[in-house]
């Protein structure tokens, strides 16, 4: 291959260092109105009364909008496949506040300061209401988040919004009750998550205009355009071919932007002023008010036999959706849909629980969605298991987990919100992973541990992880590829493109297919008006997904372009041979330059243009071994991460150097989750870890060393032999560096984030322990 | 932070009369923490043009002008070689050097925060602040004084003696604020010890100190001992950052391999 | 009130109010490469240099910046440039919304310090947060073009 498998610089670095206007509040225009939120101070509250006389008599104050001003139409702003599996269960403003950071009233005015001005001169008066702060107790709790009549699902996904439920799952293969009772040995733990947040760098961002076609236009920092505009036009009720949404370049999402936030607000505000308006979220809002990782209970039951044959796995989840359920079923089926396969052997495994509200800031999609959650649990539940079999971990591994060829019931039964598709595993060198990640690591000269100077250990741990690929038979990308005078061509993507270098590695992909070079390829992505239809940048799905529709459109052009080079030539097209370059019969040639030029000015004219699309059929997981090696203080519980190995199966990768950087980036914020990413509210309910001064995202000081390789592997299904690599990366890091300080020091860390603290509180136990034995 | 008016001051005692004239005017030094703050000031009075940036070394002193950038003070040469570096090392480790470059050493000083990292090393290292209105006064007795008249801060003091140094800062991750941070000197068998972040605001171990002074031979006992004599004498808290036993546990931990440091 | 600023290498005069911040100030006169990221000065993405010195915007006063010389990364286009290229050969870019900031910290480091270690390269850019890369590529490419005597 000439082009995939390359490792290119990404098309656009160059131009986003130099620092040329790319970004949505770049493109903003000048004289945009400022739109700002009034926002609840209190976890719960009712408005018992609303009065903006004030607010609106302030000189620059366009427009005040409170929920009286808009009709009670439930929605969801989850940027999912639609009819959404997410409760209906949102107004765009309403009567109740449900936590710290909910919207109250809405300000647009000519500049900032009367914007503030304008929000403090708002007459509110609230109905304190007692909150459910602890998400334990919310299950069938007398207070209730959500008792509104109108709110629904869209299809059943166990939502039951009386008892605080937002969603809820079960399903069993085997019997597992009886298996465990049949096990010799059999582990037992609760693991709980917290509420991590995206803490990508551009917050959300959005502006509107009314164009000169006098149609709505918005520019907004988002994952899912066409999920964007399809909710506005059904929340705003106006005709969604009256609105245009464009993703200019996005400072990273993670998953933070695939919903809606404020486009529904400025949208309000420009229809009814008909002026330009537009909100950057603060720091502040972007931690307390748009949503975080959903925080989980795990309760794992793990059996075996003493041989270290595992049989059953049960697993009943507690999801924390915080006030909406926006993803609330899907990142719940993902903690166990993305993660049990990974044990494939067993006799009986069952998986059920409960999504709950509460009165915290949302949770929605983020990075990992679930997968991570459960990752944690299993894969220390595992080493623990390990531990009471006295068995070697990675053996056991070795013994129970997925191989190629192989396949789980649970493919079959667990999809996204509904039935799963049945699938074998065509690509999957999980085995390699381990092995050449034990190598990596020099794992067995460190296993467990090792005592070094200062009362300091190093120790060393691991876990195994899957994900997906997309989401099958929903998940739907389209291509459109247009030939140009000259011989480029244009690539129009609804593919979404956040940071992730999606435009480069689908422009690789046309240009492989096209037989051409990368710099004739202009990405253009995505633009509701100009591109063809894409779910988004989620679920993994834009190498997978968007890049077969890539593929199958730059197969349609090169196919045109031999039909149209025989025509020319005045053969058949049997005869003609083509490079991408030259197109060739025994004794003429013309070039694709030649071929361009005259169809666009001189014989035969016409365009030509090609657009394909593709939903995927299945969805192959790719596969990690993910190993840490750490140096742990024994007197203060300081951690440091010396190396972080990872070994990835994502099939072929499209462009290697980009897909490390997927990995890497992946690492390192599941390293933010695993050990600093603490996330605290006060006993009022409201968020302390709201900047950056007390959230601790990892900086360069905390990454030592990363290694990460790449398994050979090939999927037939995926284009060139891809799957995905954006998720995969960032499910590893909490077990593995919580089974790594176990090894290292014997204290088993189930609650995260792994601080300094917990340990040495565990290590005076212990050394309590031994000192009272 | 609202700020209604501002103020070049082209003179210490001009800039000491506009703060004077309105309870709501005040001095801003680098400006670097001012929008986490609430505070609405009438006239904000900038000392930026008064060459008030500056680190003079003298004989005895090494004089660090109030308005001089964090970073600055991090890399003077002098101040690197007083004590071991320790107020090098903590400034170093205060967040990026972008707020170091806009953040001076007089706002660290004047705000007595509890969080600070400066204040721990500069009590000890023998730290003498300058003012405009009340003169010389030890660091120590300005840690404890409550005196609220308006006054400016004018030069930071640092005795130049041959001290051996130790600070650690107990942090989540390098961009944090302090957990804990410990500072220890030994300037010929005159010992000090500061904690600081406890959350509280920083202070010398007193009665630690004079038990170190008064020990003819030090052995790991003896600073076990101090060890311990400091930790009943100071007060830990919890809050969002640590609890206080674990303030506690790690405090002590540090202390002592201080000690172990300066008196190796 | 009127401030007289030097913006790379340009004089200009902007009207500011007595409490607005310098980010504000050059985002409304079109200096569009420096980004809004915390408010507080806790992750770089606003860093422009003042004085040659590397700084927050978000938490300098405009009024303070009265008679000073700013830098903004389109001050220095052919450094970003190069930078780009070892950024490009490393796939350490991702969103790219950090990458002028990071630009002018290693303009800014490559002036103060010579040759520096490893330490010394991540510490001066410690405060220049990313979400996206996981720092190593990052870090390889500004050694490298640290070390590209070209320079």
């Amino acid at each position: 291959m000439k082009v995939v498998n390359h490792e290119l610089p990404s098309i656009d670095g160059k131009g986003l260092m130099m620092g040329r206007p790319a970004y949505t509040d770049d493109l903003a225009e000048r004289n945009s109105l400022i739109v700002k939120v009034l926002r609840s101070p209190h976890p719960y509250a009712k408005i018992i009364k609303i009065d903006c006389t004030k607010a609106r008599a302030l000189e620059g104050v366009e427009l005040v909008l409170t929920y009286e001003d808009f009709e009670r139409r439930p929605f969801t702003r989850a940027g999912q496949g639609y009819p959404e599996p997410s409760p209906h269960d949102k107004f765009v403003l309403d009567q109740f506040v449900r936590y710290v950071g909910d919207e109250a009233a809405v300000v647009a005015a000519i500049d900032a300061k009367i914007a503030d001005e304008a929000l403090t001169l708002i007459d509110i008066e609230y109905e304190v209401l007692e909150p459910i702060l602890d998400f334990e107790k919310a299950f069938e709790n007398p207070i209730v988040i959500h008792p509104e009549p109108e709110i629904h699902d869209m299809f059943p996904i166990g939502f039951e919004p009386l008892k605080n439920v937002a969603a809820s799952y079960h399903m069993e293969v085997g019997n597992v009750a009886k298996s465990l009772s049949d096990c010799e040995v059999v582990l037992e733990h609760s693991f709980y998550t917290q509420a991590q947040a995206h803490a990508m760098m551009e917050p959300h961002t959005v502006n509107a205009r009314i164009d000169y076609q006098n149609r709505l236009m918005l520019y907004t920092s988002t994952q899912t355009p066409f999920h964007v505009r399809r909710i506005i036009s059904q929340v705003l009720d106006y005709p969604l071919s009256k609105i245009r949404v464009i993703k200019p370049r996005v400072g990273g999402g993670f998953g933070g932007k695939q919903a809606i936030h404020g486009e529904i607000l400025v949208s309000a505000v420009t229809l009814r002023t008909g002026k330009p308006s537009k909100m950057v979220f603060t720091r502040k809002e972007v931690f307390e008010s748009s949503y975080s990782r959903h925080p989980m209970r795990l309760d794992i039951k793990l059996g075996a036999d003493k041989d270290g044959t595992l049989k059953a796995i049960d697993c009943f989840v507690l999801s924390d959706t915080g006030a909406y359920g926006e993803h609330a079923l899907t990142v719940f089926m993902v903690a166990g849909s993305k993660v049990l396969p990974l044990y494939n052997k067993v006799d009986s495994v069952r998986f059920h629980g409960n999504v709950v509200y509460t009165n915290h800031t949302p949770a929605g999609a983020y990075r990992g969605y679930g997968a991570i959650q459960g990752n944690f649990a299993l894969e220390s539940a595992i080493d623990m298991l390990c531990e009471k079999l006295q068995m070697d971990p990675i053996e056991f591994r070795q013994k129970n987990m997925i191989l190629e060829g192989e396949t789980s019931p649970i493919f079959a039964i667990m999809g996204e919100g509904t039935e799963g598709t049945a699938m074998f595993m065509e690509s999957c060198k999980l085995d390699y992973c381990v092995t050449r990640g034990l190598e990596l690591l020099d794992w067995k000269h460190k296993y467990p541990r090792k005592p070094l100077d200062n009362n300091k250990v190093k120790g060393v741990g691991m876990a195994i992880a899957m994900q997906g690929s997309g989401i099958p038979y929903i998940d739907m990308a389209a291509a459109t590829i247009k030939l140009n005078d000259d011989g480029f061509y244009n690539l129009l993507i609804g593919a979404t493109d956040i940071g992730q270098g999606s435009d480069t590695i689908l422009a690789q992909i046309a240009a492989e297919a096209l037989g051409t070079t990368l710099d004739k390829v202009i990405v253009y992505s995505s633009d509701s008006d100009l591109t063809p239809f894409d779910t988004g940048a989620y679920a993994s799905s834009t190498t997978y997904v968007s890049g077969n529709a890539v593929l199958k459109a730059a197969k349609d052009m090169r196919k045109m372009i031999v039909e149209e080079g025989a025509k020319a030539l005045g053969v058949d097209v049997s005869e003609i041979e083509y490079d991408g370059i030259v197109i060739k019969t025994k004794d003429t040639e013309m070039t694709l330059k030649q071929l361009s030029n005259r169809l666009y000015y001189n014989e035969d004219q016409k365009q030509l243009t090609s657009t394909n699309s593709y939903v995927g059929t299945k969805s192959p997981p790719p596969f990690m071994a993910g190993f840490v090696e750490v140096d742990v203080d024994t007197l203060t519980g300081e951690v440091e991460i010396v190396e972080y190995v990872s070994v990835v199966d994502c099939g072929t990768t499209i462009n290697p150097m980009l897909a490390r950087g997927q990995v890497e980036g992946g690492i390192v914020q599941g390293i933010g989750m695993a050990v600093y990413e603490e996330v605290l509210y006060n006993k009022k309910g409201t968020l302390i870890t709201n900047d950056f001064l007390n959230y601790k995202i990892p900086t360069r000081l905390e990454v030592k060393k990363l290694t990460t390789e790449f398994a050979v592997s090939y999927e037939e299904a995926g284009p060139f032999g891809a799957k995905s690599v954006g998720e995969i990366g960032i499910d590893t890091p909490p077990a593995a560096l919580a089974n790594a300080i176990y090894n290292a020091v014997g204290v088993r860390i189930t609650s995260l984030p792994i601080t300094p603290e917990k340990i040495l509180k565990g290590l005076n136990e212990k050394r309590g322990q031994e000192n009272g034995k | 932070m609202k700020i209604d008016h501002f103020y070049k001051a082209s003179s210490i005692e001009d800039a000491y009369e506009v703060l004077t004239k309105n309870s709501k005017n005040a001095i801003i030094a680098g400006g670097a923490w001012m929008r986490l703050s609430s505070k609405e000031i009438d006239t904000a009075i900038d000392l930026s043009e008064l060459g008030m940036d500056k680190v003079v070394v003298e004989d005895d002193f090494i004089i660090i002008g109030a308005m001089t950038t964090l970073h600055s003070v991090e890399s003077n040469q002098d101040i690197l070689q007083l004590g071991n570096g320790i107020l090098s090392q903590a400034i170093h480790k205060i967040m990026g050097i972008t707020i170091r470059n806009l953040a001076t050493i007089g706002g660290s000083v004047i705000g007595k925060y509890g969080f600070s990292d400066i204040l721990t090393p500069l009590l000890v290292l023998d730290t003498t602040l300058e003012f405009y209105r009340k003169g010389k006064i030890s660091l120590e007795e300005f840690l404890d004084s409550k005196d609220k008249e308006p006054d400016i801060l004018i030069n930071i003091l640092l005795k130049k003696q041959n001290t051996k140094g130790y600070f650690y800062k107990m942090k989540k991750n390098s961009l944090d604020f302090a957990v804990v941070n410990v500072a220890v000197s030994n300037t010929n068998g005159d010992y000090k010890i500061a904690v600081g972040a406890r959350p509280s605001i920083t202070h010398l171990a007193k009665e630690a100190m004079h038990f170190m002074n008064q020990q003819k031979v030090i052995s790991d006992v003896v600073i076990l001992e101090a060890v311990e004599i400091a930790m009943n004498e100071y007060k830990f808290g919890s809050n969002s950052r640590a609890s206080e036993e674990y303030r506690k546990q790690i405090a002590a931990v540090y202390v002592q391999r201080g000690l172990n440091e300066v008196t190796r | 009130m009127k401030i007289k600023v030097k913006v790379n290498g340009y004089h200009k005069t902007f009207d500011v109010n007595p409490d607005e911040y310098l980010l504000d100030t050059l985002r409304a006169n079109e200096y569009l490469s420096v980004k809004k990221g915390c408010d507080n000065s806790s992750c770089g993405v606003c860093t422009v240099l003042f004085d040659g010195k590397p700084v927050p915007s978000c938490s300098l006063l405009s009024m303070k910046a009265d008679g000073h010389e700013i830098t903004t990364v389109e001050g220095i286009q052919k450094d970003a440039e190069r930078l780009s290229e070892y950024f490009g050969e490393e796939g350490a870019d991702q969103c790219g919304y950090c990458n002028p900031s990071m630009a002018l910290t290693v303009f800014a480091l490559k002036k103060e310090i010579k040759d520096p270690t490893d330490e010394q390269i991540k510490d001066y850019l410690v405060g220049n947060l990313c979400r996206c890369t996981g720092y190593q590529s990052q870090h390889i490419a500004i050694k490298k073009y640290l070390g590209d005597d070209q320079l």
